[in-house]
């Protein structure tokens, strides 16, 4: 990450201050921020604060620390990322079960094909329509996602309705095919003959076999879905002019802010491994072979 | 008479042809499939021909008429600079049927190297690829291809084409070293190997056909996300620049004008919408069909 800012091309006095700066004020600029030292130099500096939890201060904006800029960003983005997720969990899950229960049949195959294909349409496409036909044709919500300051909590919903709602159509898809998945596999397993042929009644044999077992791959997916959740937010965020990590960072690429972009990349790729790593987790507490297996 | 005579023994490859041909069919009589293939085509007939069946210049106003809305003169309206918007949508499907085809094709290359190595020689080589593999695919695809844009300093097509060969090349990478490593198990590997051929040989003309179903599969999918991350690139000023009637280019000039002008942004996006939902049409049927 840090060999991929270095490798920006240009002279980033030049870049912050502007084409009209004279050449002295870049070259004092560069100076100042410590940008002119080879980079091998500046990244062991880089890397000696980052590991004491100090990640430099923006280059764009000289004399701000990074993580002042990196910290609002962040909580935008949980804000709408989190409110994606509680629509997104049910409805796909709930998907996923009814195409699950009825494989082959007219329900999964439009579930399936409908689900799948929202997910391969850009966000900023869906974004687009859903502004369309919500903020401005019907005018029921508001058309970029960045309420007034101190704004309540309920008017931030309001806000985040519709990118939340963007993310929701691409999540759909996945979450349901996977669900989907485990439901046929759990109907198919000897378990659930198993159960049937105890005489236990079919709703029963549902809701305690199948579904318990067919939702396990779906929670460790659901926190894989975390990570790309993440690079869909880029898109979003821009579309709906939201101040989160996703705008933040694209910002920062195009500022040439590299302590900034290098941050922003950081608390992207950690949140990334955090969830993989609580996927995993997630896996093996809910399926006791895999626990023992550990366990022994 | 020629019943009676003893049916010849098939001749090798036969089956396999029959099987092909069997496959093939089955594709034509799925409905998502015909209709899939069908968008595509027709976008593609689009980008071939271009501004010859265009009604007006794609690129040059044509006009006096500014931001009208559609009509029976111009179906799709005009944008703010008087261009037609149903000919920049015929005609804005070239780059992107460039673009993405081409890099999708270079990361199947290079992702099929990569799997077949590290799946087939494992050892040193797989754990650190491996490594490198999970480093990229940590982070989000749009956030790496940003980064890697602005390093690579331009914003030139070749740039995107790049960036996203270089993501894509692990993930594609993956999905072939997991089927590598159960072909590897398999008695065919073995007697090649023991008759002494070597690595690049058994890994190349024995694994690599065997292996071709998977790659097909990814490979169409990647398509799909190709156009993806090509359309989204753009919007957000990392991709293509105008002039280019570019879909993409076409929703970030007028998306800001969208309440006004809703035309000229709806339908470059609608655009996007059937190439990318016919690409997945066809993945998804091509994989139940070799999945059977």
């Amino acid at each position: 990450m840090f060999a991929a800012a270095q490798l920006l091309p240009g002279n980033v006095g030049r870049a912050v201050l502007g084409r009209d700066a004279s050449e002295e004020a870049v070259a004092e600029y560069n100076r100042e921020a410590g940008t002119d030292r080879p980079a091998v130099v500046q990244y062991v500096d880089w890397l000696g604060g980052a590991v004491q939890g100090d990640l430099g201060e923006s280059l764009a904006q000289p004399g701000v620390p990074v993580w002042d800029i990196v910290e609002p960003a962040l909580v935008n983005s949980v804000k709408l990322a989190l409110y994606a997720f509680l629509l997104v969990v049910p409805i796909g899950i709930l998907g996923g079960v009814l195409a699950g229960l009825r494989v082959g049949r007219p329900t999964d195959r439009s579930i399936t094909v409908v689900g799948l294909s929202l997910a391969v349409v850009p966000e900023v496409v869906t974004g687009l329509v859903l502004i369309l036909v919500f903020a401005i044709w019907l005018g029921w919500l508001p058309v970029t996602a960045q309420w007034e300051p101190g704004a309540n909590a309920l008017t931030q919903v309001r806000y985040l309705t519709l990118p939340a709602l963007a993310l929701v159509i691409v999540l759909f898809g996945y979450i349901a095919r996977i669900t989907r998945a485990g439901v046929v596999e759990a109907l198919d397993a000897d378990y659930t003959r198993t159960a049937y042929l105890k005489g236990l009644p079919h709703n029963t044999v549902i809701r305690r076999h199948v579904l318990r077992n067919a939702l396990m791959p779906t929670i460790a997916v659901i926190a894989t879905q975390v990570g790309y959740l993440l690079g869909g937010l880029v898109a979003i965020e821009y579309l709906f002019n939201y101040q989160g990590i996703g705008l933040m960072v694209l910002q920062a690429a195009s500022q040439k802010d590299f302590t900034l972009l290098t941050a922003g990349v950081m608390v992207v790729g950690t949140t990334y491994l955090v969830f993989t790593l609580i996927a995993d987790l997630l896996f093996a507490v809910l399926n006791p072979r895999i626990r023992y297996e550990t366990a022994q | 008479m020629t019943d009676l005579v003893a049916p010849s023994p098939a001749p090798p490859g036969l089956e396999a042809r029959t099987a092909r041909r069997e496959r093939v069919r089955v594709l034509l009589r799925s409905p998502s499939f015909v209709l899939g293939t069908l968008v595509i085509l027709f976008w593609l007939a689009c980008a071939i021909l271009g501004d010859r069946i265009t009604p007006y210049d794609p690129l040059f106003d044509q006009t006096a008429d500014l931001s009208v809305p559609p009509s029976s003169e111009h179906w799709f309206g005009t944008d703010r600079l008087g261009r037609d918007v149903f000919s920049r949508v015929l005609a804005g499907s070239r780059d992107i049927l460039l673009i993405a085809p081409i890099a999708t094709l270079l990361a199947t290359f290079f992702g099929t190297a990569l799997g077949l190595i590290t799946g087939y020689l494992r050892g040193i080589a797989d754990d650190t690829m491996s490594r490198v593999i999970d480093a990229v695919l940590a982070i989000p695809l749009i956030v790496l291809a940003v980064t890697v844009v602005a390093a690579l300093g331009s914003r030139s097509t070749w740039a995107i084409i790049v960036v996203i060969a270089i993501v894509f090349s692990p993930i594609i990478a993956r999905t072939v070293r997991a089927a590598v490593l159960g072909e590897a198990q398999l008695d065919y590997v073995e007697a090649a190997r023991l008759r002494g051929e070597r690595a690049p040989y058994v890994m190349f003309s024995e694994v690599l056909p065997n292996v071709m179903p998977p790659i097909l599969v990814e490979a169409t999918i990647r398509l799909g996300y190709a156009i993806f991350a090509v359309a989204t690139l753009t919007f957000i000023g990392f991709g293509l620049q105008p002039p280019s009637p570019d879909w993409a280019v076409q929703i970030a000039d007028n998306y800001p004008y969208l309440a006004e002008e809703w035309w000229t942004v709806l339908f470059p996006a609608l655009a996007i919408a059937s190439l990318v939902v016919a690409v997945n049409l066809v993945s998804d049927a091509i994989q139940q069909v070799l999945e059977r």
